[in-house]
């Protein structure tokens, strides 16, 4: 990642439009985001108001219409898509809500998944794979297939998979949208804990203002607009 | 490498849907396999035969003796190196449906004729001194368990002996191995005096063929034609041509081998793209989401791509490398018709052949899936859940 001055996340007058049909939805309309690095910012706002989508353009999996996009002193938004796969790999982390988790591998060949694409050795993989799990408390679960675990195991292997790679950047997309809520709590701290202990920036989509509450600060996306206050 | 657990992973996803397309592919390959050896049988002599050889037969069919006397004119013939005749014995050994080719011959000649026939020096010596010797390849010497010393009787169709009966008795003294793996191993070759004093009177002198050396190869064609020139307007009017052109007629009696051979291959080969192609689309189909994640944490287009590909090739090609295998390993065993086919092998240029069949199947399969995956846009494949 080139040099930045503690802004991680820089988006200016970002836009996008999808079409369907004939018809052209504005999704975001000319957006600025800053999220200082370790930040733990929370995205609400109703369906369809665009947040998975400027998750997607944070995390360069999609590109804005119009504006720019700059993580970490890179200009994503205009990186080719080989060049911009493996900036994914190093520097993004990416939690689903519904884990997303390859149901033929185990949970420790999940978590490796990311760390295939580093010039890492077996051992060294192995390594990094057992810390991943060990952080998120499943380092007795390494042989289990994903469909042995619950819901809430499954999503720590998918945060452990998010972080075996040791990103700068983690972003979460209702992390706790397919969870009950103690399993949902047991996730937020342990994003609250990688944020706090272990200085990760943390962007977390929901639609759950309980879980909004456990970041360090939220925005509210509605038509389009990032505001600060939750709209009315 | 290092891909290759989450290659295996996912071929072991749909259990019976991989074994289904991994045996279609491997019968494939099995049946191509055995027609290889079937075509390498059915045109046995085609890929051994000598440049510098003819076959001069009766101008009406081969089944039209010659006289014995032709060979002293033949030898007389610009360009000729030598001569020697061989007639279709045609008798039964224990079974009708015992078939080896058996020819009474000239020793020393037709083995000068046949240098591919390696026999040691001391069987040949014993071929020489024993009346009722004969050799016989090593393909009918293992099929039958003979062993030098055996007494083999033959119960002729054609050749009657003098005294009325048709039981012929030869002693083995000598096996030929070939000195290539097409060279004709089930012959049956007994000596032409015995043969000659032993059968009845009036058919003594004459012989079914002649086989003929020539001295140059290019100059083959111009000395067949002169040997018919030679026997124009006899009672007994040849036709010669060389060795090669001889075989691939009698190869096409039955039709172009190759042509069928290529018919039917075509024919399985498109039917088995079409399998594993639908098998590779329908799993990349079923995985979109999945290689959507690949994608969002860091796979490249070209990676994913590699991943389908490389997985259509472990099934379709793996499952083409394993048939060829087995068919090599049945073909090996012998010859399942019981003696039928005088050579029975997997030719190397077709194994290789299979094998490249397998690897371009295997790519091929994958390359359409392949190409879905790769331009999967990662935004759009995670938004389909």
């Amino acid at each position: 990642m080139s040099e930045f001055n503690g802004t991680l996340v820089k988006a200016r007058g970002v836009s996008k439009n999808f079409k369907r049909g004939s018809e052209t939805i504005h999704v975001l309309a000319d957006l600025d985001l800053d999220i200082p690095a370790g930040d733990f910012l929370s995205l609400m706002g109703p369906s369809g108001s665009g947040k998975t989508t400027l998750l997607n353009l944070i995390g360069g999996l999609d590109r804005p219409d119009t504006g720019s996009v700059e993580v970490g002193g890179d200009r994503i938004d205009s990186m080719g898509s080989r060049k911009l796969a493996n900036w994914r790999a190093r520097h993004i982390g990416f939690v689903f809500q519904f884990y997303n988790l390859l149901p033929v591998l185990t949970a420790a060949r999940n978590v490796e998944l990311p760390l295939l694409l580093t010039p890492l050795s077996k051992k060294e993989r192995r390594q990094q794979v057992e810390t991943a799990l060990k952080i998120v408390g499943l380092e007795h679960r390494t042989k289990h297939y994903p469909r042995q675990l619950s819901g809430g195991e499954q999503q720590r292997v998918g945060i452990a998979r998010a972080i075996a790679t040791d990103p700068t950047l983690l972003l979460c997309d209702e992390p706790t949208g397919d969870l009950d809520r103690k399993s949902g709590d047991e996730i937020l701290d342990l994003l609250e804990a990688l944020s706090k202990d272990h200085g990760k920036t943390i962007v977390m989509v929901t639609h759950d203002p309980h879980a909004a509450l456990r970041a360090s600060r939220n925005l509210y996306l509605d038509a389009g607009k990032l505001t600060a206050e939750r709209p009315e | 490498m290092k891909y290759m657990h989450l290659v295996y992973s996912n071929l072991k996803r749909k259990k019976i849907r991989t074994f289904l397309t991994f045996a279609s592919v491997l019968v494939a390959f099995l049946l191509f396999g055995y027609l290889s050896a079937i075509e390498a049988a059915l045109e046995i002599g085609v890929t051994v035969a000598g440049a510098d050889r003819l076959v001069v037969r009766h101008k009406v069919s081969l089944i039209q003796p010659l006289p014995e006397s032709y060979e002293a004119q033949i030898e007389q013939i610009d360009g000729i190196v030598d001569a020697t005749p061989a007639t279709w014995f045609g008798g039964v050994y224990q079974d009708p449906t015992n078939f080896f080719f058996q020819a009474p011959v000239k020793p020393l000649e037709y083995l000068a004729m046949y240098p591919e026939f390696l026999i040691p020096e001391e069987q040949v010596e014993a071929w020489l001194n024993t009346r009722t010797g004969v050799i016989v390849g090593r393909a009918i010497a293992d099929q039958y368990e003979w062993e030098i010393g055996d007494r083999v009787p033959i119960q002729a169709t054609i050749w009657w002996k003098r005294d009325g009966s048709r039981l012929w008795e030869f002693d083995i003294v000598g096996i030929y191995d070939g000195a290539e793996q097409a060279t004709d191993t089930a012959q049956f070759l007994f000596r032409y005096d015995y043969f000659d004093e032993s059968r009845s009177e009036s058919a003594r002198g004459l012989v079914g063929w002649y086989i003929v050396r020539v001295d140059d190869p290019d100059n083959a064609v111009a000395i067949a034609n002169a040997i018919d020139d030679r026997f124009a307007n006899s009672p007994a009017e040849t036709s010669a041509e060389t060795e090669l052109a001889f075989v691939q007629g009698f190869a096409k009696q039955i039709g172009n081998i190759g042509k069928i051979m290529t018919g039917i291959l075509s024919a399985v080969f498109f039917t088995i793209l079409l399998v594993a192609g639908n098998t590779m689309a329908q799993t990349v189909r079923e995985r979109i989401e999945e290689i959507g994640v690949l994608k969002a944490i860091g796979y490249s287009h070209r990676h994913v791509m590699g991943l389908v590909l490389t997985e259509s090739i472990v099934l379709a090609g793996g499952a083409g490398l394993v048939g060829l295998a087995l068919a090599w390993f049945a073909i090996s065993r012998g010859d399942p018709t019981g003696g039928a086919f005088p050579v029975f092998y997997f030719p190397t240029a077709d194994i290789l052949v299979g094998v490249l069949l397998a690897i371009t199947l295997g790519v091929a399969a994958g390359l359409l899936p392949a190409t879905q995956a790769m331009r999967l846009q990662v935004a759009e494949a995670l938004r389909r859940k």
